[in-house]
């Protein structure tokens, strides 16, 4: 390349940027605000879930009550999500969200404080936000629709495990990602009750599966491996019992190390049937997406504002009342063993 | 002007000997690498090799990965590369898932085949750019790499192939054993053996370690060089698919990500064992043996006590090593034919 | 070319130049990638809702600007004929430097250099084995892609620190006054100016151009090759470190995996800008205009609820067919110049 012809390059270069920057700015004539007033509309029912990532059985049941719940008051209803459950993942859809300014956002976080200043943005840019399942900061949010109490959820699993492996031995948690909120609350629940109930059960290791069903299925065998003493592991993500469960049921520790936590029925009916899981746990995340899209709609629609003490409908859930910290609890979590798994179909 | 002609010693033949004893001494140096990890796990903890888990383990989890490391060491060996192998063993992978749902009167021999051709059609694409357009194996497979996992996702969107779709005499192949042997590594071994013979004791094979060393001079001397590169992206890719139906089978469970990142290891594996990237040195025992060492110290660390989050870092350093020390012996290797050279006038 | 014997003044005609300038200006693959780049802003605008808002481009230079940044001497080092694949694990172990500084209680300012300097010592790191050891930069940066990539997760485990000072997460995404244009936007014109300045205006930057067109020529023609590609993988690993800050900031999360697969879209954006794989070619306008593209394409397919997946596929596609359109586009100009086609010559006119 010739010296003039290289300057001349050079030249366009820096023109080509200084165009792009003068679009930028030309574009702001109509004003920075980045609304179109197409959010904040009382009308706007288009509703968006954001779960923690696709491809999760769990949340493709909850999704399932999120579309029938839309259905019935006639909004739209979209999906999106990233293919792995890391925070920053999210933030894109979120921003996308905002720009196609939809009524609401409806999203399972997977971390509490990176996705707040997308989830305000979107807010003021006229989105409702509504967290499900996990939740962010209260401040990102205006409202949470809880599936249980941390406590209950937490109880119901140290439960399980005691009573599976006589009330004493090492135990591990399998759990998820190692930022999402509601996984952390629930350990750090399950690591009060031991202390406090359970002074025979030790704690020895939580590894993280990060919702993964390979790494799940590894990160069991790693388990297995490293503590040859184990009795128990409590998984409190469906993806991870589920994996655990195929890799106990092929090894030789099936049936001598219990496997408990939170499951969905149709994932687990083989290994009960087949004797690598006593019971576990769960509420239905149908019940829960449907009950997230009405709460949506009641905040489009100016029903409720998230305030304690409001209420709204929630279709054939009947009604519901916000409580504490704009939170709504849907209900107790539920055993299922080999006598009602077959009643099932989720 | 009278000569007598010189006497014709070959004063080759001790530095081939030479050179060869340091081929094998690399593999060798892999071997001890290995055993020295397994003996360590095993001595922290005992299960880790004399439980039928830990046995089932070793094995099993590394044939893949072999798979994968024979048909990138035959590709770098040809001073090309394929980073696409991981997308391809996503898009097996879930095929074979997909056909089991789809077609479950296929039976799985004709599966399994479906799985390797799709491999099969992925490297000839890679193959053909690469051949015909001479385009750097590097970029196009890169891009290749991006697409194909596009396709991935967009074909299987948020759905996964579950246990519960497949047969359970599928399954049972992806986790039995014959003898305390896992079946899918008999299969693994009896692939790597063939490919070893192939690149060995054939014309063919000899001829990709030819146009490794020096391209030009293999087009000159008339070798089919585009035939040659053409056929090893398709074995790469036909093995990778092999690969995906094992990852199947194995796991039981794919979702779109499946394989993602295994390109990283499988040319990790390759140059640990000993295939230089800039072609024409290494054979895929070496790369065999690599992978096995890769896949071994992921399990062993956890037990070692060290978290396996530094997995990565290891088999980052691991590859720094390995092309630092092969270009060490490159060095000395030519000094010596220089020397034997000047020996010689 | 033709010299005329006798008194009359000689012309010679350099093939290069012998088109007129806007010809050789605008017939070349920048112009085509800035055209491409027009074409597709037009039409996205009209079809997808959405598109046309302020906010659109507020979002598109956050989501490119780590893409644009690193394009800048990954340019440099593509036109060397040298690669470097690691750039996306350094903006991971930068991001992960930050989080851990931060988290340890060292104040944003002092973890921010630190990450930097941590960005220098991995450049300099591929630049001795490229130019010291002697090994090629393909296999050297594979590994460091593996080793920054392991140093960072192992670091942080996959926890992601989450908690940065908010002045700082909220300059990161703040735009100049009146505009939708994001401050990181200053910061990445004085480095297009810079290297720009480095590449056309300097003996450095024709050296660059001389190493990737023939590397022995440029050493005997006093080139210091080694000098000047371990200066360009030490400024690639600066550049990368200041866009994991960046990014961090921007997510507010410093995570291990942060920023998987930012090479592949650099590299994408850099070849698909007209820069050649084998060095020696190449312009920094065209590698920009190719980074926007890229970003535009992906904007306007989210927005029309297309998934991410698809523009995967659109970047694998495009980076496969820029490369195979140059080699083909290539062959084509070599198989005209050969013998049976004189160049064009011009008489001279007489005095």
């Amino acid at each position: 390349m010739t010296f003039a012809r290289k300057r001349v390059a050079a030249i366009a270069a820096v023109a080509v940027t200084a165009a792009l920057t003068l679009a930028g700015c030309a574009d702001t004539g109509s004003g920075g605000s980045p609304t179109d007033g197409a959010g904040g509309d009382s009308e706007n029912l288009s509703i968006t879930f954001l779960p923690k990532n696709l491809g999760n059985p769990y949340f493709d049941t909850s999704s399932k009550g999120g579309t029938a719940a839309v259905e019935e008051f006639g909004g739209t209803f979209n999906e999106v999500g990233p293919a792995e459950a890391t925070p920053d993942a999210q933030v894109s859809y979120i921003n996308t969200a905002t720009q196609q300014g939809v009524g609401a956002l409806v999203v399972s976080a997977n971390d509490p404080n990176a996705i707040c200043d997308a989830l305000n943005e979107a807010r003021d840019a006229g989105v409702k936000v509504v967290t499900f399942d996990s939740d962010t900061n209260p401040d990102c949010r205006d409202l949470f629709i809880n599936q249980a109490t941390a406590e209950g959820i937490a109880k119901i699993q140290v439960d399980l495990i005691a009573e599976q492996i006589g009330d004493e031995g090492e135990i591990a948690i399998l759990s998820a990602s190692a930022n999402a909120t509601n996984q952390n609350a629930w350990i750090e629940d399950m690591k009060q009750l031991l202390a406090d109930e359970h002074p025979n059960i030790t704690l020895v290791e939580v590894v993280y599966g990060d919702d993964d069903d390979q790494t799940s299925f590894d990160k069991t065998a790693a388990l297995l491996q490293s503590h040859p003493n184990l009795k128990g592991i409590i998984s409190p993500t469906t993806v991870g019992i589920a994996a655990a469960a195929r890799y106990l049921s092929t090894s030789d520790f099936k049936g001598k190390v219990a496997l408990t936590g939170l499951g969905t029925p149709n994932q687990m009916r083989e290994y009960v049937e087949d004797g690598t899981v006593t019971a576990f746990a769960l509420w239905n995340p149908e019940d829960l997406g449907y009950l997230a899209a009405w709460a949506a709609k009641a905040l489009i629609t100016g029903e409720i504002t998230g305030a304690e003490g409001d209420t709204f409908e929630a279709g054939k859930l009947g009604s519901y009342e916000v409580g504490p910290d704009a939170t709504v609890l849907l209900g107790d979590p539920y055993v299922f063993d080999a006598d009602n798994i077959g009643d099932f179909d989720f | 002007m009278t000569t007598t002609p010189p006497t014709t010693r070959i004063p080759v033949s001790g530095l081939t000997k030479r050179i060869s004893a340091l081929g094998r001494a690399r593999e060798l140096g892999i071997l001890v690498a290995l055993a020295i990890v397994v003996v360590a796990a095993t001595v922290k903890n005992p299960a880790f090799l004399f439980s039928n888990d830990g046995w089932r383990d070793l094995l099993l989890t590394p044939s893949i990965l072999m798979l994968v490391a024979v048909g990138q060491a035959i590709v770098i060996i040809t001073r090309n590369v394929d980073l696409s192998v991981g997308s391809v063993i996503g898009l097996t992978a879930y095929l074979t898932g997909r056909l089991f749902i789809d077609m479950p009167w296929l039976p799985i021999p004709v599966v399994v085949l479906l799985a390797v051709l799709l491999g099969a059609v992925l490297g000839l694409i890679n193959g053909a750019l690469v051949a015909f357009a001479r385009v750097p194996a590097m970029v196009i497979t890169l891009g290749t790499l991006y697409a194909y996992r596009g396709i991935n996702v967009l074909w299987a969107g948020s759905t996964r192939v579950n246990a519960s779709d497949m047969p359970r005499e599928f399954l049972a192949v992806g986790t039995g054993s014959i003898l305390w042997i896992p079946i899918l590594t008999i299969v693994a071994l009896v692939v790597l053996a063939a490919a070893a013979w192939y690149m060995r004791n054939t014309r063919g094979g000899r001829e990709y370690y030819a146009i490794g060393s020096d391209p030009a001079a293999a087009e000159l001397y008339g070798l089919r060089v585009t035939r040659r590169v053409l056929t090893a992206f398709v074995l790469s890719g036909a093995l990778a698919g092999l690969a995906g139906v094992f990852y199947a089978a194995r796991y039981g469970s794919v979702s779109s990500q499946a394989g993602a990142g295994w390109e990283l290891d499988a040319v990790g594996a390759a140059v640990i064992g000993g295939v230089a990237i800039t072609g024409g040195v290494g054979s895929v025992w070496g790369a065999a043996i690599g992978a096995v060492l890769l896949m071994t110290i992921n399990r062993a660390l956890p037990i070692l006590g060290i978290p396996d989050f530094w997995q990565r870092a290891v088999v980052g350093a691991l590859i720094i090593g390995a092309i630092v020390l092969d270009r060490v012996l490159a060095v000395r290797q030519r000094r010596r034919l220089i020397e034997a050279r000047d020996d010689e006038s | 070319m033709t010299t005329m014997t006798g008194t009359t003044q000689a012309t010679r005609v350099i093939p290069g130049h012998a088109k007129p300038l806007w010809r050789r200006m605008l017939l070349t693959r920048e112009s085509a990638i800035i055209g491409l780049l027009v074409l597709v802003v037009a039409v996205a605008s009209v079809t997808v809702r959405g598109f046309g808002q302020p906010i659109t481009l507020n979002y598109l230079l956050l989501d490119i600007a780590p893409i644009l940044l690193i394009a800048l001497p990954m340019t440099l080092i593509m036109v060397t004929g040298e690669i470097d694949l690691s750039v996306g694990s350094m903006v991971g172990l930068s991001s992960v430097v930050t989080g851990v500084a931060v988290q340890a209680g060292i104040p944003f300012e002092a973890a921010a250099v630190i990450a930097l300097l941590v960005g220098v010592v991995g450049g300099a790191f591929n630049g001795f084995l490229v130019t010291v050891v002697g090994l090629p930069s393909l296999a050297v940066t594979i590994g460091t892609l593996a080793l920054f990539r392991g140093l960072a997760v192992g670091l942080l485990g996959t926890t992601a620190v989450t908690d940065f000072p908010e002045t700082w997460t909220t300059l990161a995404k703040a735009r100049i006054a009146g505009t939708t244009i994001p401050y990181i936007m200053v910061p990445f014109l004085i480095l297009l100016v810079v290297f720009v300045i480095l590449l056309h205006f300097t003996p450095f930057g024709r050296g660059i151009y001389a190493i990737g067109l023939s590397k022995d020529a440029a050493r005997f023609s006093g080139v210091d090759v080694e000098r000047t590609k371990f200066i360009l993988f030490m400024l690639a690993g600066l550049v990368a470190a200041f866009a994991g800050i960046f990014y961090t900031l921007r997510f507010g999360s410093a995570r291990g995996d942060n920023a998987t697969g930012l090479e592949l879209q650099v590299i994408a954006a850099v070849v698909l800008g007209g820069v050649s794989v084998f060095g020696g070619r190449g312009a920094l306008h065209g590698v920009v205009a190719a980074a926007v593209l890229i970003g535009v394409i992906s904007s306007a397919l989210r927005l029309a609820n297309i998934t991410s997946d698809v523009i995967n596929i659109v970047t694998g596609v495009l980076l496969v067919l820029s490369v195979v359109a140059a080699s083909v586009l290539n062959r084509l100009q070599q198989s005209r110049r050969r013998p049976g086609r004189p160049p064009r010559v011009t008489a001279s006119t007489a005095t």
